[in-house]
């Protein structure tokens, strides 16, 4: 009676074993980007990298604009690259404009704060007061942390948009409550 | 017509006349965030990026429903603009909406009493854009 049952039991987890296998893999790849998406989206919540403003514009991504939240994060990117490299020859500028430094931070952090690129903002608003302050240490060093957060973030979303055209469809589908 | 979720299609839901709002920011992160969110209320949307380039479109193209526009911009400011408008035969029954990443009561003040029919704070938000909805021209 034990071993009937024994086998009937190993029989049954074969078959369910060989389900998984032949039909479920692709879904099981997929929930596991779908985790590390969640994830790496919760990482940029929590750290502050990121604020609600992105949240809106995933929200306004839909069936005719599928790609817009990466649109707009490219365009950022290209225009926050560029007044980082105008703030740049700015502060190594003699004698230092602080009226031009600050405005070419203010534009930045503008910039950043259409994409609730939040960490960035913060840093920018630390750098405003300093030129306010015409303190050049205190201008070297904001900008040092906005350089940083600059690379963290272009890295972060990198991933972010990777990992989303991998997970593909089906999660853009979930997205959006079809 | 079904309408994207959370926001009111009461753009351009009218077969003979879409409305159509011209919107100016030198920023071309706004612009797209702006056009994105009038368009997903059904509005047909221009872009420029001045005022200058603003006017010359309204100076060929009368069909502007609503003009959006950024304060700082450079050469010429948002608040620039709403005066020329506003003080333009042709121009002063469109309604400017201002929008600005600064919250500051003196310049909004200045520019409601110029004539704005309302003042952004940005970020941009569709929740902002749909009360806009009943000022169209």
């Amino acid at each position: 009676m034990a071993l009937a049952s024994h086998r009937h039991i190993s029989s049954c987890l074969c078959s369910i074993h060989s389900s998984l296998c032949y039909s479920t893999r692709p879904e099981m790849e997929r929930s596991s980007l779908q985790r590390q998406l969640a994830n790496l989206k919760k990482s940029l919540f929590d750290q502050g990298n990121l604020d609600e403003q992105f949240d809106q514009l995933e929200e306004l991504q839909d069936d005719a604009s599928p790609n817009f939240v990466e649109e707009v994060v490219t365009l950022f990117f290209r225009d926050s690259s560029r007044l980082v490299a105008n703030i740049e020859q700015a502060i190594e500028k003699s004698p230092r404009d602080y009226g031009s430094l600050d405005a070419l931070v203010h534009q930045l952090k503008d910039s950043a704060s259409s994409i609730g690129a939040a960490k960035m903002m913060k840093e920018c608003t630390v750098f405003r007061e300093y030129c306010d302050k015409r303190n050049l240490e205190g201008c070297l060093r904001s900008f040092q942390k906005v350089k940083k957060e600059h690379s963290t973030l272009r890295l972060k979303l990198e991933n972010y948009f990777q990992l989303l055209r991998q997970v593909g469809p089906a999660e853009k589908a979930t997205r959006s409550g079809n | 017509m079904s309408s994207p979720r959370g926001t009111k299609a009461c753009g351009g839901v009218a077969a003979d006349r879409q409305i159509h709002v011209l919107a100016v920011d030198d920023s071309s992160v706004d612009r797209a965030v702006i056009a994105r969110i009038l368009r997903s209320s059904k509005y047909r949307v221009t872009t420029v990026d001045s005022g200058k380039k603003a006017l010359e479109l309204l100076g060929l193209e009368p069909n502007v429903n609503m003009i959006i526009t950024d304060y700082w911009m450079p050469e010429m400011t948002g608040y620039e603009l709403l005066k020329i408008v506003k003080e333009s035969s042709e121009l002063r029954e469109i309604p400017v909406v201002i929008m600005s990443s600064e919250n500051v009561p003196n310049r909004i003040n200045r520019c409601l009493e110029e004539g704005a029919e309302d003042f952004l704070l940005k970020p941009v938000r569709p929740s902002d854009v749909s009360r806009l909805c009943n000022r169209m021209r």
